[in-house]
């Protein structure tokens, strides 16, 4: 299956994962989260910021400002910069380049961070400049941003499968159940079947538990080689392996499957791990649906067979498939980019044994996966990587 | 099946009347060729010239061959429903206002797929039939309708959004003692108009047709002489919020160009007439026509120009009314501007000459007064904002895009 000639990420490795805990609404800018996020990183690691010389951001609130805008706002100086604007994917991205960077010694410590904030016009302002498809042919609909597009999606795979609300709910109640562990998750009642399903419509058939929070907040990593985290004395995680591809299968008249279809076979097999073999994972949960999609298009079932696999498996954090720990997106809240990181900075944590609270037990081998960009009728953006703590 | 409308009942005058909203405006540049074809009720696609695919949002290059000469071409309408979904809470004011608000997803049978209004009676994954419309900002958004007829077809509530039907409105066709205007009258009131004002100067002055505006079932006499401000005000004070359609059917038509007229006394008469006169229709009547745009099933929403078709190129034979033509062109885009954010549809008709007494002189072929009338109304229903009635202005219409030179020596004949 893997003909794949990519050279492996020997010795790359990922440390000191960093949430800034989220809040519904924020008078202060990106810039402060992200400044946060840093400040954080160079705590966590102990280290200073000059020792940071490579810079990786998102942000979809930063206004004017890319990455060359906050080396100078933060006062780093940096030989390796990139501003990465692939909405749920940015995280896997972010990974994948600074990953090849360190180990070229293009850069030595490279900084990941998402950051966004969350005024009152912020969701509203950020759909209308989405981007020119969106603006010429999904804006004046009133689609309101993803709701109505991803109902579209859900409601053509639902109905090509035979999926339930039911089936689609369990991901959400699970999650949920995660988040109650988590003491930064925004969400802090426990949701049953009954009120998902008696949830208000928001843009049939996705309802109000389907669909994420608008929040603040921020979530960073750093990625080095492995002998400058030793000399720091950082525990790290290994990165076994990346897929990232974009506007994937685009001759489907509907998104019934995402670019993880295209790759996953060179995932696993580039990390020399089955399926079967993880610990915890972490998908991009923008809408359940899109999770239970992942599930097929990641090798966990076959296409068709998402609802019958959420219905066979626990996915908490006690459970047999331990999935989106700290509550995920639709129970932690979207921080905008940082809803990209969400899931790869809680992997980290994962497989550190740093996860307190959420921790599985004995989690020693992770995959995250990332999903973005409805730039038109679906979502354009995939990717996920494969990581492994130092206990494997 | 969607239910027939009901005509509206008596406005409670304590109630404040919702205020217009409009639905996102910002489109790219090449994405206004929907615009241009739905002006006209044209449904175009960009197609490539190179490998013949259809391409739809619009694009700058082909997506299979990354040419960069796509062109909107005139494209076939057929489609499959392919998922539909109604937004309860969408968090633009104007959808939020509307909701539920339905869309879907449309596959083309020439191949692109279209984020689409849908008309309540479309089933997924039957045939659609689709166009571009003019929303209530002015801007092409594309719509689905079954492919056959259903009852009440234009009844829908949101494809009524989309257009002018005078079906249950009120209309005010400014000039009656014309045969355009009374055909107008006709037509509007066939059309289910509730009311039909039609404005005549010294109405105590006895006019050829009279009989076919007194004393009728929802036709109204009003006076109103358009050329005279306080005319036109005191009629407005009258009337004035209860005018959803405006025709505009002023005519004020004299041969002769410059040289063989002497002094500006006929010019000045066709400038009050015709070009002053809309000045004063449009500030009497604009203002509480744009505030009335989202009143309900009988809000303001259109304003119709009856203008030559030599307002677009110059007819010597005519040359000085072809001039005041020209001069209530350029005002209606002004107009189309101000009324725009009431949601209102400007619509000019270009006709060529009129089989009225005028033309007489002018060899045929000439537009009938009652084909004009037909062709307003069909307008309205369509919803569109440029409609040629008649061979002379369609003929006219294409010249002029083809070679504005040798249509201007041609008509120097
Ligand atoms: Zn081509």
């Amino acid at each position: 299956m893997n003909n794949s000639q990519r050279t492996p990420y020997d010795g790359v490795v990922m440390a000191a994962p960093v949430t800034i805990p989220y809040v519904r609404y924020s008078v202060e800018s990106a810039q402060w989260w992200i400044g946060r996020a840093l400040s954080a990183l160079v705590a966590q690691a102990g280290i200073k910021a000059a020792d940071i010389d490579g810079l990786c951001v998102s942000s979809f609130t930063m206004g004017t400002d890319s990455g060359i805008g906050l080396t100078q706002h933060f006062g780093l100086c940096v030989r390796w910069l990139d501003t990465i604007p692939l909405g749920g994917a940015s995280a896997i991205a972010a990974l994948r380049k600074a990953a090849r960077a360190v180990q070229a010694h293009d850069a030595d410590i490279v900084a990941c961070v998402a950051g966004d904030t969350n005024h009152v016009d912020s969701f509203r302002l950020t759909l209308e400049n989405f981007s020119r498809f969106n603006q010429d042919a999904v804006y004046p609909y009133g689609a309101g941003g993803a709701n109505s597009s991803f109902a579209l999606i859900a409601r053509n795979y639902m109905r090509t499968y035979g999926i339930t609300r039911e089936d689609v709910g369990r991901i959400a109640i699970a999650q949920r159940a995660n988040a109650l562990r988590n003491p930064n998750a925004l969400m802090k009642a426990p949701l049953t079947l009954e009120q998902y399903l008696a949830a208000r419509p928001i843009s049939d058939p996705i309802h109000l538990f389907d669909c994420v929070m608008p929040c603040a907040g921020a979530e960073a990593f750093l990625v080095m080689r492995e002998e400058t985290a030793a000399s720091l004395g950082l525990p790290a995680a290994r990165l076994l392996s990346t897929i990232e591809r974009h506007n994937a299968f685009a001759d489907d008249p509907m998104q019934v499957r995402g670019g993880w279809a295209m790759d996953v076979g060179e995932l696993y097999a580039m990390a020399g791990v089955k399926p079967d073999d993880l610990d915890v994972v972490q998908t991009y949960d923008d809408y359940p649906v899109i999770t239970m999609m992942q599930f097929e298009d990641l090798g966990f079932c076959k296409k068709g067979e998402g609802a019958e696999f959420v219905r066979e498996h626990d996915l908490t954090i006690e459970g047999d498939f331990p999935h989106n720990t700290s509550g995920g997106q639709l129970s932690v809240g979207q921080a905008g980019a940082a809803g990209a990181y969400l899931g790869l900075v809680e992997g980290l944590r994962q497989v550190l044994g740093t996860a307190g609270p959420t921790q599985v037990k004995n989690a020693s081998l992770g995959l995250a996966s990332g999903f973005g960009m409805i730039n038109y009728d679906r979502g354009l953006a995939s990717g996920a990587v494969i990581f492994a703590g130092p206990s494997r | 099946m969607i239910d027939p409308i009901n005509p509206p009942g008596r406005k409670n005058p304590l109630l404040r009347t919702r205020l217009p909203a409009s639905p996102p405006r910002p489109r790219s540049r090449t994405s206004h060729g929907f615009t241009r074809a739905a002006a006209e009720g044209r449904f175009v696609l960009q197609r490539c010239e190179a490998c013949g695919v259809f391409a739809y949002p619009a694009r700058e290059a082909c997506p299979s061959c990354l040419s960069p000469d796509l062109v909107f071409v005139d494209a076939p309408r057929r489609g499959t429903l392919l998922a539909e979904t109604t937004a309860r809470v969408p968090s633009d004011v104007y959808f939020r206002e509307r909701a539920p608000w339905r869309i879907g997803l449309v596959k083309m049978d020439c191949g692109p797929t279209i984020v689409t209004h849908l008309h309540a009676d479309c089933v997924e994954g039957a045939a659609v039939r689709m166009s571009f419309q003019l929303d209530k900002s002015g801007q092409a958004v594309a719509f689905a309708r079954p492919e056959g007829e259903t009852p009440n077809m234009a009844d829908d509530r949101q494809w009524r959004e989309m257009t002018a039907d005078p079906k249950f409105r009120r209309a005010l066709v400014t000039n009656g003692r014309s045969v355009v205007g009374q055909e107008a009258v006709a037509a509007l009131k066939a059309a289910g108009a509730k009311t039909v004002f039609v404005g005549v100067s010294e109405p105590w002055r006895p006019f050829a047709g009279e009989e076919l505006l007194r004393g009728q079932q929802g036709i109204e006499v009003v006076t109103l002489d358009a050329a005279d401000e306080k005319s036109a005000v005191d009629l407005a004070a009258d009337i004035g919020g209860k005018v959803d359609i405006l025709v505009n059917t002023t005519e004020y038509v004299r041969p002769g160009g410059l040289l063989d007229r002497r002094g500006t006394s006929i010019a000045r008469d066709e400038v009050d007439q015709a070009y002053l006169g809309f000045i004063n229709l449009a500030q009497a009547f604009g203002p509480a026509m744009r505030m009335r745009g989202a009143d309900g099933i009988n809000n303001s929403v259109a304003w119709v120009n009856v203008l030559s078709v030599y307002a677009l190129a110059n007819w010597p034979a005519f040359g000085a009314y072809s001039a005041s033509q020209a001069a209530c062109l350029s005002l209606s885009h002004c107009l189309r501007a101000e009324l725009r954010p009431g949601g209102i549809k400007l619509m000019n008709l270009f006709t060529g000459p009129v089989d009225t007494e005028w033309f007489q002189t002018v060899p045929p072929p000439k537009v009938a007064p009652r084909a004009i009338a037909q062709a307003i109304v069909s307008g309205l229903r369509g919803g569109l904002e440029e409609i040629y009635v008649g061979d002379v202005a369609e003929e006219i219409r294409q010249r002029l895009a083809a070679n504005p030179k040798a249509l201007e020596r041609e008509l120097d004949r």
